[in-house]
């Protein structure tokens, strides 16, 4: 998000890197039960929210960080780096909504959902925000 | 909001990673409120003026006012 790296942002930071892990390490095993074993009825379906679970994880570690940081200017970034995602993910999903309503792409989404689009999102705007530090650094 | 944050760091020879310190905030805010890109919350502002030991309004300028 920047190169500054509050305490809350080291937090952030460690955080992060944990769901990531969880995240990879439950996207292969559940993969692979469901390619060798798949399980069905109820199994199914809390195996195949698992990985969704460190994702979510993530989501509440962008929540800690912006209730955590406390240089007010750092945060003021950060939320403008989420809306800016929000915004992306939200015109990307809208878009691609109405081409599948007329049928003029094929249904699913490749395994690119929402979350994707908003972490693509999330990428922009800190790609912004180092912008626009960058261009106000100390002469 | 115009501030008189640069002169006033500038005659204590303080960069500003050094106010930043003093302040406990980012060297990016500090330079963000110096260029007026950011407007302080009134609690930093109340901090920055015990810091330098001036009322705010010594500090921060309304729109239009000269250092």
């Amino acid at each position: 998000m920047s190169s500054y790296k509050s305490p809350a942002m080291q937090r952030y930071l460690r955080r992060l890197a944990l769901f990531m892990v969880a995240y990879i390490a439950l996207i292969f095993a559940v993969g692979t039960v469901f390619r060798t074993n798949p399980p069905t009825g109820a199994l199914a379906w809390g195996a195949a929210v698992l990985p969704a679970l460190p994702i979510l994880g993530v989501f509440w570690t962008i929540a800690r960080l912006l209730a955590e940081e406390t240089d007010e200017y750092m945060r003021q970034l950060l939320v403008r780096q989420s809306l800016f995602a929000t915004a992306f993910c939200l015109s990307i999903m809208t878009v691609w909504e109405f081409l599948q309503n007329y049928e003029v792409v094929p249904p699913g989404n490749g395994g690119f959902g929402a979350a994707f689009f908003w972490f693509v999102g999330l990428g922009f705007g800190g790609v912004w925000n180092a912008l626009t530090n960058r261009s106000a650094s100390e002469e | 909001m115009n501030n008189r944050l640069k002169v006033l760091r500038a005659e204590r020879n303080w960069s500003q990673q050094d106010l930043a310190d003093r302040l406990g905030v980012s060297r990016q805010s500090v330079n963000a409120i110096e260029k007026g890109r950011y407007d302080p919350s009134l609690p930093l502002a109340f901090n920055i003026a015990d810091l330098f030991d001036l009322p705010i309004e010594a500090i921060f300028l309304r729109e239009g006012d000269s250092e």
